[in-house]
């Protein structure tokens, strides 16, 4: 290591190293923080103390700190920062550094470390931090010197953001935090180490313009890293009249509403995404990576089709499945270079498949006795007019709320996609609202997930956050039940949900509490929780517990072998 | 183009590859991480500082399919200390590893085993009573078929570097 001596400065004012941390922060234009102090971290907080334009939000987790800065985050297209103390606080933080690394968020942790001579020691509240979050970290760093804790910082905030986004972790001893060091470390201008390329090869451009001229079958394949590319995505898919089909990460990339578009494909796509996807001659992947929750047996996804991949992460070019065009770039750039090379295809026949694939397969649910999810989640659609930013948990809700809850704009579908974290849906969409304040933000959550982290309702009821939380409470583990039933005999192990009341439980945190049990209510309760402004809501909503999620492709499986459901 | 995933059907072989990165620490970890996450096995790691202080040299030969070594050298590519990688196998190179070999030398066989080793270029390093030490320089089958002649004496413990790789000529990783 490097190492810069504190004599050979001639220091003529000095700062201590956690106030350096608070002005990096505040030149970088940050105005929230989401974390829990601790006596590592106490520096920072003292230094915070002082610091009036950026605000802590003090959760009662931190894995709630990490999702809130994720969903701060994605939603807003800027970086979210979190933090955490030393030990405990900072493995309290893995899961959603995990989450953050797996969906290609700019998320920021700043976490505190037992003093530099104790470092090593199985000292007090010390965990190895950098080593432990390094598989789940886009890059972390430990400062020893007290001199490098600026420069460190500043790296972290341009990596976390820099080419495909993720997580970066800066692990700071308190004793760094305490030393003063020279104020003009703050003047030293910063140069990142490497830039990532974002324009995509011009020869490549043009064999990829000419491939989609010439195919007959062409499609779309939208992911997460098309969430900036809105614009030219949305010109080429409707001058060549190109289906588009997006992942669960790419909804909202393009617009739902658009008859051009199939919904999600993958396990529990449309029907008629994955048998159009399956059918193509031409899959254009943009910002998508090819995830096994997507493309089922790799072998026989797409057998007839060639792949122009576009992707800013040369290390998912090829990944999964060969690229015939491989197009490394920002899909941004790369879809405005592209998009006026294009002729528009011949796409009468493909399309006339297609709406036949779309009008004899659609998404359809029955309605019973029961209130069922999917009525739930067109409800929810409809009183919010398709204008809410959908945060969701992970499972059955999840995998509905994608279905049916059809998004017209980029960064309004927040869903823990990767990692699948149950626990997410609450924490993130708390961070959607710090992002978007006069925005209607909607946690759809299941009643398992939103148990693992709904301590931090009174963080919402405290800031006063007009969060809708729509619990689908099924009283059971539902994707688990799903699974069981379906592939294990209906031997039902560890699913059942013995569940606290949430409206009560919601109001007792000085929330809002609603529970609807039959269909009539439903609407109504909605409509309701819609006038609150000044506090969360939870509404508690109880759905038929029997109800599966279709169409599903089962794991590991093709096409083929896909279940429609009844 | 082959449509499929490197399965374990597909063959595994030698890969050698050369890594160059910062000189800090914890940029090992990083990039050992990668092949351990799938499986992969280190035959051999060599890493020290180049002809520029502020850059280390990582040379590690692994066993798994070349496709598989060209995905996870995508993603060593990734980590933000790394500066180039390049999967020499296939690159005319000079390739050496450094082994110290103690074998059991008895008065009687002693000779014997110090004429083997002047065949092979071996030195002898140490000289006990009941046992010689030598350093022996080249290529991983050299040192291979070295340590098969010694065999038969007794080898009482080896220790070696791991390759360590330059492309030929007046080329560069």
């Amino acid at each position: 290591m490097r190492v810069t001596t504190v004599e050979t400065r001639k220091a003529t004012r000095t700062i201590s190293g956690a106030q350096a941390v608070v002005r990096v922060l505040e030149e970088a234009g940050v105005e929230w923080i989401f974390g829990h102090p601790g006596g590592a971290s106490l520096p920072l907080y003292d230094a915070l103390y002082d610091a009036p334009r950026i605000r802590h939000v003090l959760c009662r987790h931190e894995q709630v700190a990490a999702h809130a800065a994720t969903g701060y985050a994605r939603a807003s297209g800027r970086f979210g920062v979190c933090t955490a103390t030393s030990g405990p606080g900072a493995t309290n933080l893995v899961t959603g550094l995990a989450d953050a690394m797996m969906d290609s968020a700019a998320v920021l942790a700043i976490t505190g470390q037992v003093v530099r001579a104790n470092i090593g020691t199985d000292a007090f509240q010390e965990a190895d931090v950098t080593s432990i979050t390094t598989p789940i970290t886009k890059h972390n760093a430990l400062v020893m010197d007290p001199h490098a804790l600026v420069r460190t910082l500043r790296e972290a905030i341009y990596l976390c953001q820099s080419g495909r986004p993720g997580p970066v972790l800066v692990d700071v001893p308190r004793d760094v935090f305490q030393t003063q060091i020279p104020e003009e470390l703050l003047d030293e201008p910063f140069e990142p180490r490497r830039r990532p390329v974002t324009k995509g090869h011009p020869a490549r451009i043009a064999e990829a313009a000419e491939a989609i001229s010439q195919s007959r079958r062409p499609i779309l394949y939208v992911g997460g890293g098309a969430q900036g590319a809105s614009e030219p995505l949305a010109r080429l898919a409707r001058r060549c009249r190109i289906p588009v089909t997006v992942t669960l990460m790419g909804k909202g990339a393009f617009d739902e509403t658009d008859p051009l578009c199939l919904g999600m494909l993958g396990m529990h796509g449309t029907a008629y995404a994955n048998y159009a996807i399956n059918a193509a001659d031409l899959v254009i992947a943009v910002g998508a990576r090819f995830d096994d929750r997507v493309t089922g047996r790799l072998k026989d996804f797409c057998p007839h089709a060639r792949f122009i991949h576009i992707d800013i992460d040369p290390s998912e070019i090829g990944k999964n499945k060969p690229a015939h065009v491989p197009i490394v770039g920002d899909a941004r750039e790369v879809l405005e270079a592209l998009e006026p090379l294009v002729q528009p295809p011949d796409v009468e026949a493909w399309w006339k498949q297609i709406e036949e694939w779309r009008t004899r397969y659609p998404l359809r649910w029955k309605p019973g006795p029961l209130l069922k999810p999917q009525e739930a989640i067109e409800a929810i659609y409809r009183v919010t007019r398709g204008e809410a930013v959908v945060v969701t948990d992970v499972g059955q809700h999840q995998m509905w709320a994608a279905q049916y809850y059809k998004c017209r704009r980029p960064r309004t579908f927040i869903s823990s996609g990767g990692l699948g974290a149950m626990g997410f849906g609450f924490p993130a969409a708390m961070g959607v609202q710090f992002a978007r304040p006069d925005a209607l933000v909607v946690a759809i959550v299941g009643d398992g997930g939103f148990q693992m982290t709904m301590q931090d309702l009174i963080t919402a009821v405290e800031w006063k956050l007009p969060l809708k939380i729509y619990v689908i409470n099924n009283g059971s583990l539902g994707m688990v039940r799903q699974w069981q039933e379906l592939f294990y005999n209906q031997r039902y192990s560890a699913v059942q949900l013995r569940n606290p009341d949430f409206a009560r439980i919601a109001e007792a945190f000085g929330a809002v509490g609603i529970r609807v049990e039959r269909s009539e209510d439903l609407e109504p309760a909605l409509q309701r929780s819609l006038e609150v402004t000044d506090r969360p809501v939870v509404v508690d909503l109880i759905v038929d517990p029997e109800e599966n999620c279709y169409p599903m492709i089962p794991s590991g499986q093709s096409v083929k072998e896909m279940i429609l459901g009844e | 183009m082959s449509n499929a995933l490197p399965t374990p059907q597909v063959r595994s072989e030698r890969r050698v590859l050369s890594v160059l990165v910062d000189n800090v620490p914890g940029v090992l970890l990083r990039v050992v991480a990668l092949f351990r996450r799938r499986g992969i096995n280190i035959h051999s790691l060599a890493v020290s500082v180049t002809e520029d202080p502020a850059v280390s040299r990582i040379t590690m030969t692994v066993e798994c399919p070349a496709a598989l070594a060209e995905s996870v050298v995508k993603q060593v590519r990734r980590v933000v200390e790394v500066r180039r990688v390049r999967d020499v196998t296939d690159a005319p190179r000079t390739e050496r590893e450094l082994a110290l070999v103690k074998v059991n030398a008895p008065a009687g066989v002693r000779s014997e085993i110090l004429e083997a080793a002047q065949v092979f270029r071996a030195r002898p390093i140490d000289l006990t009573e009941k046992t010689v030490t030598l350093e022996v320089t080249g290529s991983p089958e050299k040192i291979d078929a070295f340590l098969n002649l010694v065999a038969r004496h007794g080898v009482r413990e080896v220790a070696r570097t791991g390759s360590v790789v330059l492309l030929r000529g007046s080329a560069t990783t």
